[in-house]
């Protein structure tokens, strides 16, 4: 069942946007707390949101759209970001990387058939000096190895 | 009596398991029936030893490192509650050569206090600065920041001084005072130590620049990387409301100012101060043509101070100490002191403060103490993803803004990532193009597509067409000189100078030597 079915979906969108519309430039911070709400962005948000703020849906999406950080689709269960910046490299970053790619079965950026985990690429984490970092959904995780990163996904794709 | 355990709740602690360390301490004190109190403070600044515990003792602290969960409940039995010998015990931290050859203006607190106890602030010398800045005239507070010699410590190295006075003497309906905490720059975390482990010291700055040039809001506007240092920061901020530090009386004068966390949503370029204004006023973070200057038209077109974390964090020192113990400090135009940040496969990363002036090789040899994987050093990157290469032939540039210049580099937010001689330079000048091609905004043409070709271009070299190596110089360029932004302006420069000190990469199948130059 899609976000704008569910009972309170709507509702929950125009409590975020009440919330947030007396800040000073509210875009941001409205978008995040949907995606908080709902795990992405849905689209029915998107002209919901453009009405709220007197902006064209076009700017609502194009700022939606421009940012990493917002999703048009629900990630899996878990999200697991593998730092790819130059200090994690310089410590056996690409190594991590290869092994999580060939664990999970995907390319970077993207889910795992059964909906588990989405493996995405962020660039640094402010861990440069504990690489290979990695962020697994809000806690970050540091020192790794290909060894270490295949503990990790065990862990969540048990 | 209880005893004080101290375990870091610094983010790079966190990512080695220092929660789980921190919750091992305290059930093993329970069961045991001893009395402690667990401080999470910020993290000293060697990483290495994270996680490192800390207990209070009759000789001072005593630390012990590093501490992983599965260690603790022996560690305990051994005495760490008393200080007990063991293993991992390294002593008083302050006595290790890392810490001790270091020059601490900025850094003074972190790891040491409560980052959330503004007590622990103020007996630590905390607004100290703030209270000789209301006994003075706002000019007299700019006229300080310009004497300090304080340079921009985002990368640019712009005068501070002349920032403030700009804003000072502009005029608008309201005017803003942000602090740029995008810190998306490879190889570095100074900003994100200072906002966990001490956030009261940029609050403390950020306030005496409100009040200099007549701001009554702050805005810090944090990456989504650090949700650490955004919980940090408004916790702090709650604390400092509270205490009446900000406020419409802020710090008990007589002008309002108050601050608000913004958090970035991963997008690189909005580090560039224009494109963060236009995130922070909700828009796509693409970069605004200069002029106007921010200083005039910044924030919802008002007169805007954006200085960088460490640009901020430096000015309560400045003010307590007075200008002249803060420009004492340092080489040439590079006044004060810098938190470089050692990382990559460097044995002893972390933050290293001392005075401008410091060698990259006294850097990385001796405080650095060589590579983690104990193979030779081929290159260091300095300054982030758009700073350049350099070999160990150069380590006898020091710290300083013209001097880096001056060898084709530059200091930017001071991160050193050092790289060992299984690094491939080609790849690595490749992976330049590829990140500027992610994290271009796709204002500018030089930017947009000429990322995407020098990525083929570095390509087809490697492949073996060795004419095309001079089409990758200009290419270069035409981004170095066409680009809007530092993004598309300095993507040349860790190519040209991978290019320039490591040749022998850009051969076809290029055997790897042993290091250049």
């Amino acid at each position: 069942m899609s976000v704008e079915h569910t009972p309170d979906g709507p509702d929950r969108l125009e409590d975020i946007i009440k919330a947030n519309i007396g800040l000073d430039g509210p875009l941001l911070p409205i978008l995040h707390a949907v995606q908080h709400a709902f795990g992405f962005i849905p689209e029915f948000a998107v002209p919901a949101i453009a009405t709220a703020l007197n902006l064209s849906r076009a700017e609502v999406h194009g700022v939606v759209t421009f940012y990493q950080d917002f999703r048009d689709a629900p990630p899996g269960r878990h999200v697991l970001k593998l730092c790819r910046a130059e200090a994690c490299q310089s410590r056996g970053g690409v190594a991590v990387e290869a092994r999580a790619r060939e664990l999970l079965g995907v390319e970077m950026d993207s889910t795992t058939a059964d909906g588990a985990v989405t493996l995405e690429a962020v660039y640094c984490l402010g861990l440069c000096a504990s690489g290979p970092a990695a962020m697994l959904d809000d806690a970050p995780v540091a020192r790794l190895s290909p060894q270490r990163i295949a503990t990790l996904i065990a862990e969540i794709v048990a | 009596m209880s005893v004080r355990v101290f375990v870091p709740g610094d983010a790079a602690a966190v990512a080695v398991g220092a929660d789980r360390v921190a919750a091992a301490i305290a059930s093993e004190a329970q069961r045991r029936g001893v009395a402690i109190q667990i401080v999470r403070n910020g993290s000293r600044g060697l990483l290495e030893l994270e996680t490192l515990v800390e207990v209070e003792t009759a000789e001072g602290r005593i630390g012990y490192g590093p501490v992983y969960p599965e260690d603790v409940s022996g560690m305990v039995e051994g005495g760490l509650f008393d200080g007990a010998e063991h293993p991992k015990r390294i002593g008083r931290p302050e006595e290790l050569a890392f810490f001790k050859r270091q020059t601490r203006l900025t850094f003074a607190r972190c790891g040491i206090t409560d980052p959330q106890s503004l007590d622990d602030y103020r007996a630590h010398g905390g607004l100290a600065g703030l209270e000789k800045a209301l006994a003075m005239p706002p000019l007299a507070v700019v006229e300080a920041i310009k004497m300090s010699g304080l340079r921009g410590r985002g990368g640019a190295g712009f005068p501070a001084g002349i920032k403030w006075d700009t804003v000072r003497a502009a005029t608008g309906a309201t005017k803003y005072v942000v602090c740029n905490a995008d810190e998306g720059d490879s190889g570095t975390f100074a900003d994100r130590m200072l906002m966990e482990g001490d956030p009261f010291t940029l609050i403390e700055g950020m306030l005496i620049a409100g009040l200099a040039v007549g701001a009554a809001k702050g805005f810090i506007y944090v990456r989504s990387e650090y949700p650490h240092a955004v919980a940090s920061l408004n916790r702090a901020l709650q604390t400092a409301r509270g205490a009446g530090l900000l406020g419409p009386n802020a710090g008990g004068g007589r002008q309002a100012f108050d601050i608000e966390v913004r958090v970035g949503a991963g997008a690189y370029v909005c580090g560039e101060e224009t494109a963060l204004l236009e995130s922070l006023e909700g828009k796509r973070g693409q970069v605004r043509a200069k002029p106007p200057l921010p200083a005039h038209e910044g924030l919802f077109g008002q007169p805007t101070l954006i200085h960088n974390v460490l640009t901020l964090a430096a000015v309560p020192f400045i003010l307590a100490e007075g200008a002249k113990a803060y420009a004492d400090y340092g080489v040439g135009r590079s006044r004060g002191t810098m938190p470089i940040q050692l990382a990559g496969d460097i044995k002893n990363g972390g933050i290293f403060e001392t005075a401008f002036g410091i060698s990259l090789g006294e850097l990385i040899e001796e405080i650095g103490g060589g590579t983690l994987s104990g193979r030779p050093v081929r290159a260091v990157q300095v300054g982030g993803p758009l700073g350049a290469y350099f070999p160990p032939a150069l380590f006898d540039t020091p710290m300083d803004y013209e001097a880096f210049a001056a060898r084709g580099g530059l200091i930017g937010h001071a991160g050193v990532v050092v790289f060992n001689d299984t690094v491939d330079m080609a790849a690595q000048a490749r992976f330049a193009f590829e990140f500027c091609a992610v994290e271009s905004c796709g204002k500018c043409t030089p930017c947009r597509l000429g990322a995407v070709r020098g990525a083929e271009l570095v390509d087809k070299v490697v492949a073996g067409e060795v004419s095309e190596l001079a089409t990758l110089e200009d290419l270069c360029e035409v981004m170095k000189l066409g680009s809007l932004c530092a993004l598309g302006g300095l993507t040349p420069y860790p190519v040209l100078s991978a290019m320039q000190h490591f040749p022998q990469d850009f051969r076809p199948q290029a055997p790897k030597l042993e290091s250049a130059g």
